[in-house]
């Protein structure tokens, strides 16, 4: 028992060093970065942050992730839920094809598509919009979406939505009052995880967007290169996407021990 | 009731024709043409395809990519379903645990590169100086080809096992505990009891664990990108850092969507060969 508790000790020390330096780099002058090796903040500054909040160049960057990533979750998710429910309850002709289909969007490497997702979005003006992410995210969160709600409705007995229907239920009303609180777990996985792949993703909404949507992403890893490597902001921006993160996940902790091994392979 | 079904598949397939479909067909019709930015485009048929596999920068990528890949499967696959079993099953320890685990889930893949940038960096980074202190002076993952590929390697472990972790835990919390009393009663051993109990419950979440992490790894290029732009030289350029050069930097944008092409085919055939072997490893019935 000590041995095992131990190896996990280890394990998250291994998890928590690289974000502590990173907060720790966070808190320091530039000149305390270069020249000294501290694992403590010598001359505890916040300045790195002030910067950053007063800034408006930052703070669009935020709103325009927040945005497009919202607007991925609910297109997702308001996609994902009609097609779920048809993979899940009824067999047509060519829906194991679909469903592969689907599947191998989730595989698609995203660099493969940028050259073709400029050249489209260019031509139906949707480029440097909120939307053209949001849709290139689709991509592959959908496909995802797809699979893990089937999962999740695959497990509700079909019985249910009969008796619904003989009891008189509208298919609208059957799918608002029954069958949604029963799927809430689901939708909420799904959302979730379109929330954190949208959220991650760097080379599309690099490629989609210049200056109206750039995400703070992108505005993080072109400052880097912009030649005043301002290692402290740096380092504070960086802390500064984590935090949605880790609110999101304190908020789902629950749900990630009994939801996460939904989804049909 | 059968038509019914294509209603509600309307949405999802307006969506995918605007996010897969139509780009699709776009990189196959200029795949088969020379297409460099200014000039009419010239029909050339399979010639782009077979520059592609002529040229050795994209064999270098790809066996770097496969090599890559596989390291990182090996790697955080026994050590995410270790850690998994090793997590007490409930404690107040517990809910922190998943939240921690989920954190470098939620970081923006090209910060994870500028966290690990800033971790190792020579003049800044806390790494090179354990190394010194371990008495490896010369770690500098900036100039040496070998630094850089096990650290990319080592962020990719710190960046992914979580979620091996995650997908194992939720997995072994939905086995019952009569299995083990069972199994206890038996007098069967502790590793008896994982290999008969555990691990067949847990082939579910495994399969989606390889599948999840071999696409995504094949697929990596934000962390990498950001960490060492895929050098020195080309010792970390992986197939999407090559494709995304080739696409975007102004040369044959048709030689880009053969790339993007054959990169596309060998992600789906390599998916569903690593599925159909762990389908047939251990009996079958994964359900």
């Amino acid at each position: 028992m000590k041995k095992r508790n131990f190896a996990v000790w280890i394990y998250f020390a291994f998890l928590l060093l690289p974000l502590y330096w990173m907060v720790n780099t966070s808190f320091k002058t530039n000149n305390e970065i270069l020249n000294y090796m501290t694992w403590f903040p010598q001359n505890f500054t916040v300045k790195n942050y002030v910067q950053i909040f007063t800034s408006p160049f930052w703070r669009r960057g935020f709103l325009n992730s927040i945005a497009f990533v919202s607007l991925n979750v609910v297109i997702v998710i308001i996609a994902a839920v009609p097609a779920a429910y048809a993979f899940s309850r009824w067999d047509f002709r060519g829906d194991k094809h679909l469903f592969f289909w689907l599947l191998t969007n989730r595989m698609a490497p995203t660099a493969a598509f940028i050259v073709p997702f400029f050249a489209l979005y260019s031509n139906i003006g949707l480029f440097d919009t909120h939307l053209a992410v949001a849709l290139a995210h689709a991509l592959f969160n959908l496909p995802l979406a797809i699979w893990i709600l089937e999962g999740f409705m695959s497990g509700i007995p079909r019985q249910i939505d009969e008796t619904a229907f003989v009891d008189g239920y509208s298919f609208p009303r059957f799918f608002w009052k029954i069958f949604r609180p029963l799927i809430s777990q689901g939708i909420a996985v799904a959302a979730f995880f379109a929330f954190l792949f949208s959220w991650v993703e760097l080379l599309l909404a690099r490629t989609l967007t210049s200056t109206a949507a750039k995400p703070i992403t992108v505005t993080l890893s072109r400052s880097l290169g912009a030649g005043g490597w301002d290692w402290g902001v740096l380092a504070a921006a960086g802390v500064l996407t984590m935090v949605p993160g880790a609110l999101v996940v304190y908020f789902i902790r629950n749900l990630m021990a009994k939801g996460f091994a939904m989804g049909r392979v | 009731m059968k038509n019914r079904a294509w209603w509600f598949l309307i949405p999802s397939l307006a969506v995918m024709s605007l996010s897969a479909f139509i780009p699709l067909m776009t990189v196959i019709n200029y795949a088969q043409y020379t297409v460099f930015p200014g000039s009419a485009p010239q029909f050339v048929g399979m010639e782009n395809f077979v520059e592609v596999f002529q040229d050795s920068v994209f064999i270098g990528s790809l066996g770097r990519q496969v090599l890559f890949s596989f390291e990182v499967l090996l790697i955080e696959i026994p050590l995410g379903l270790g850690i998994a079993l090793a997590l007490p099953k409930k404690g107040k320890w517990v809910g922190w645990s998943l939240v921690l685990l989920g954190v470098p889930l939620l970081i923006p893949w090209n910060v994870v590169g500028i966290i690990w940038r800033v971790f190792t960096r020579s003049d800044l980074g806390a790494v090179p100086k354990i190394f010194q202190w371990l008495g490896y002076g010369g770690y500098n993952a900036a100039s040496n080809p070998g630094d850089a590929w096990w650290t990319v390697v080592t962020m990719d472990v710190w960046h992914w096992t979580p979620l091996v972790v995650l997908l194992c835990y939720a997995g072994i919390q939905a086995i019952p505990e009569e299995f083990y009393r069972a199994a206890k009663i038996d007098g069967a051993s502790a590793w008896a009891k994982f290999r008969y109990v555990t691990l067949p419950k847990l082939k579910h979440a495994l399969i989606l664990a390889v599948l999840l992490r071999f696409m995504d790894s094949f697929k990596i290029y934000a962390e990498p990108f950001q960490l060492t732009g895929g050098g020195p030289g080309n010792s970390t350029t992986f197939l999407s850092i090559y494709t995304s050069r080739k696409a975007i930097g102004g040369f044959n944008m048709g030689m880009g969507a053969a790339i993007s092409i054959v990169y596309f085919f060998l992600v789906i055939l390599l998916s569903w060969l690593l599925y159909t072997i762990m389908l047939n490893v251990g009996g079958g019935s994964s359900k």
